[in-house]
């Protein structure tokens, strides 16, 4: 191995599906002793590079090389053998198993035939001690939280020698605390000498984490420049082919004498919400932010009825109402778009008609009680066109839609109601910038029409540009509520993390 | 439905055609008794029963249960409605219909009682459907003294044994349950809602849905169905049997409707598939008996073309996803 050659190098590489062509031509390198940013809209080809690197798909052509040597990497146990850990965005844990069972899986130390638990507990130490990081080793993989679960994850690679280290955008699901805290792990990982590809839609990070920047767009790398030589808006450029301007819309001013919609007063969810009140005008968002686990989601899914709220009085357009269950939400008016939206949002088996027309199929039925397939095709290609939805037909499964698109399509399905009020969790997490782009103008399109929003969001950029008002939420509680003026991005952090502000 | 029937016509269009060659091949060993219309309608009458048990665990499947409690309610309901009948005091269309009704509130209380766990405690269908089977089986030998009830009235026998327009009683019964059954999965919002169940209950929970009362009618629909079935075994036999529907009929109703194409994964499913996975194993059944073949064989076959149908299914679906 001569010192010069790169640790990975990826050359010319090609992968085609049946009808499209998700690479081609795609060369990629990464050193030793850095962290290489690889991004791109959703589509662009970063999962496909990413599963051939990792053996779960073969390339059709190009070559792959590990210091200086080609290597085939046939299945996933090659790549593991070649010092190729994964961390997806969706983790690999059993959830039964323990941190330490979770961390040594699928190379157990043994003794003779028996496993040798002592060696599996030293090989995990040694893992969290590279990280500097402590763990609860021995409580199951369920019980911890998201960021605990992506220190296994991270640990699981170490503990197997993994020297090139995939990140799937890593940061989606933790709060500005935890995203620090894995910044400093990085830090450790890149001086100890491990290669890191990071794969991030977060504009903001780049420049703290990558030492270089590589922009995929349709399959084929558009540019690699240094970091601190690449600023947002030409990686945001290189990414779409076209110029962004604002990140952000412009939020109307909210009307001096606009009525108040939702008002909670007091609401408890034993034990992460303990006692909540605040009320949303029409056209106007609040923004719930905090750490997570602070009971942000939980507020939103007591006041939707996805959980049971043990107390509190909720009143929507001075209404009270009670609400025991989602399906009460919905007769109230209340719209809930979930944080996950495939575990909660969307019945990926269905179509995107059968997921638009789920929540509200009572429009659809004729006075025989049947469906009427016209009225839902109807309702469905006006909500396709009307959202941009990029689907072949309103028959094609969920499942097949990019991120982007199925997120568009759980807002349908909502917005076939008559809801007033929009219960936002994380509703760009995970999609790309021309589709968050489309989201925000729907929201603002929603305001227009005195819709109240509340939306929960762990983006700070994003808590802070799309909300008139913040609240943070500590402990099941808000401990500030900050206007639009007085919200930077220190305040929030300051009254989340409980520092004195 | 034109499109569902497209659907699965082309879901199992690899199926047909062999099926067709199949059939073309046996009715050639068989001296053209195989294709011979009444020979075909006696197939009808074989599949009836088993198809109306595979319609009602459909229903089941699709929502990513199981009901294994269905052979054993045929012979509970069957002991119940004979019991019933030989102590109405009237007879007649009035004596049929009470005891039909009895029947059916048999097979819905079972189905509730199934889903009550289900529902309520997020017990797995696998535990407390097997503990009805045990419960319904031990119920119908206390309810008979473990010896089949004679039916005392004639009435029976003839709706059992009889024909309208040249097709026998149980093939009628099959095709309104099947008619009715499909349009409920395909046409009404129950249906709509059961595949959404099946496919992501959560979501479907926060879309509103009542899924305790969707699950519940889930089962109660194949509890009833069964005891449809427990009806026509009961009348075609006169007697109301402990013994009946305890053998092979619920593996082959769930055979049904795995070859019929519905998952048992949740989520996806017909009825008419269901129709045709009978259909095809009772077709198999009667050639091999036309031309001859072993009845121990008879087993190794159907089992390979259970397995068959679905690795064909499987392989279906991997190549419309990549296509």
């Amino acid at each position: 191995m001569s010192p010069a050659s790169p640790l990975l190098e990826m050359r010319g590489i090609g992968k085609s599906f049946p009808g499209v062509r998700a690479l081609s031509d795609v060369s990629l390198t990464l050193y030793a002793g850095e962290v290489l940013a690889l991004v791109g809209e959703n589509g662009a080809g970063k999962s496909t590079l990413m599963k051939i690197l990792a053996g779960a798909l073969r390339a059709d052509e190009g070559t792959i090389a590990i210091d200086g040597h080609d290597v085939t990497i046939a299945s996933p146990l090659d790549a593991q053998k070649l010092g190729i850990g994964m961390i997806y965005q969706e983790f690999n844990l059993v959830p039964q198993l323990s941190a330490l069972q979770n961390i040594v899986l699928g190379s157990e130390p043994v003794r003779g035939v028996a496993l040798d638990e002592r060696a599996a507990r030293e090989r995990a130490k040694a893992a969290l001690a590279e990280l500097g990081i402590d763990l609860p080793l021995d409580r199951p993989a369920s019980r911890l939280s998201v960021a605990q679960q992506q220190l296994i994850e991270i640990a699981k690679a170490l503990s197997k020698r993994a020297r090139i280290i995939v990140m799937d955008e890593p940061t989606a699901a933790l709060t500005e605390h935890e995203i620090d805290a894995l910044f400093a792990i990085i830090a450790r990982l890149r001086a100890g000498g491990a290669g890191i590809v990071y794969i991030s839609h977060r504009m903001e990070e780049l420049p703290r984490i990558a030492d270089r920047i590589t922009v995929l767009r349709d399959g084929s790398v558009v540019e690699t420049r240094a970091a601190d030589q690449f600023p947002a808006a030409d990686v945001i450029r290189a990414m779409v082919g076209r110029p962004l301007d604002a990140h952000f819309p412009k939020l109307p001013a909210l009307a001096p004498d606009a009525k108040v919609v939702l008002d909670v007063h007091d609401l408890v969810r034993v034990p992460a919400v303990n006692g909540v009140s605040f009320s949303v005008h029409e056209g106007e968002i609040v923004g719930l932010a905090g750490l997570i686990g602070a009971g942000r989601t939980e507020i939103v899914r007591a006041i939707a009825g996805a959980d049971i709220p043990t107390s509190g009085v909720l009143t929507i357009d001075g209404h009270r109402t009670v609400i025991r269950a989602p399906h009460d939400g919905i007769e109230a008016g209340i719209a809930f778009i979930t944080e996950d939206r495939k575990a909660q949002g969307l019945v990926l088996g269905m179509s995107v008609l059968e997921n638009m027309t789920l929540a509200h199929l009572e429009q659809f039925v004729n006075r025989d009680h049947l469906i009427s397939h016209t009225k839902e095709e109807e309702s469905a290609r006006h909500m396709i066109d009307e959202l941009h939805v990029r689907t072949p037909s309103p028959e094609q499964l969920v499942r097949n839609l990019s991120g982007g698109n199925q997120q568009k399509v759980v807002l349908a399905k909502w917005l076939l109601g008559k809801a007033r009020v929009f219960l936002f969790d994380e509703p760009t997490r995970g999609i790309d910038v021309g589709a968050k782009a489309e989201i925000y103008a729907l929201m603002m399109t929603l305001l227009e029409n005195g819709a109240a929003i509340v939306m929960v969001s762990s983006e700070l950029p994003e808590v802070l540009g799309m909300s008139h008002r913040i609240l943070v939420i500590r402990g099941g509680r808000i401990v500030r509520e900050l206007t639009r003026d007085e919200a930077t991005p220190d305040a929030v952090i300051a009254a989340a993390t409980g520092a004195a502000a | 439905m034109s499109a569902v029937l497209k659907n699965v016509w082309l879901r199992n269009a690899l199926l047909v055609a062999i099926v067709v060659v199949f059939m073309t091949v046996v009715n050639m060993a068989a001296h053209g008794e195989f294709l011979n219309p009444r020979n075909l309608v006696t197939v009808l009458e074989q599949i009836s029963y088993n198809c109306i048990l595979g319609v009602g665990q459909t229903f089941v499947i699709i929502t990513a249960g199981i009901d294994l409690s269905i052979g054993s309610l045929v012979a509970l309901s069957g002991v119940v409605m004979a019991q019933v009948a030989n102590h109405l005091p009237f007879g007649g269309v009035g004596l049929v219909l009470v005891t039909l009704l009895a029947g059916l509130a048999v097979g819905a209380a079972a189905g509730w009682i199934n889903a009550l766990p289900v529902v309520k405690l997020n017990l797995p269908p696998f535990i407390t459907t097997f503990a009805m089977l045990e419960v319904t089986l031990g119920l119908s030998y206390i309810f008979s003294g473990g010896q089949p009830v004679a039916l005392d009235n004639a009435i029976f026998s003839s709706i059992g044994t009889g024909s309208v327009l040249g097709l026998p009683v149980p093939v009628i019964w099959m095709i309104v349950v099947v008619v009715i059954a499909s349009v409920l999965l395909t046409r009404t919002r129950f249906g709509r809602y059961v595949f959404a169940l099946g496919g992501n209950e959560e979501a479907a929970r926060l879309a509103g849905i009542a899924t305790a009362r969707i699950k519940t009618l889930v089962y109660v629909i194949s509890g009833m169905c069964a005891s449809v079935v427990g009806f026509l075994y009961m009348a075609r036999f006169s007697s109301g049997s402990p013994d009946t529907g305890t053998h092979d009929e619920l593996l082959e109703a769930i055979a049904a409707v795995v070859v019929g194409g519905t998952s048992l994964m949740g989520g996806q499913g017909s009825i008419l598939g269901t129709f045709f996975g009978a259909l095809l194993i009772g077709l198999l059944y009667n050639a091999m008996n036309l031309i001859h073949v072993d009845s121990y064989l008879q087993k190794v076959v159907l089992g390979v073309v259970i397995l068959l149908a679905v690795v064909l299914d499987e392989l279906r679906k991997r190549y419309l996803a990549r296509a």
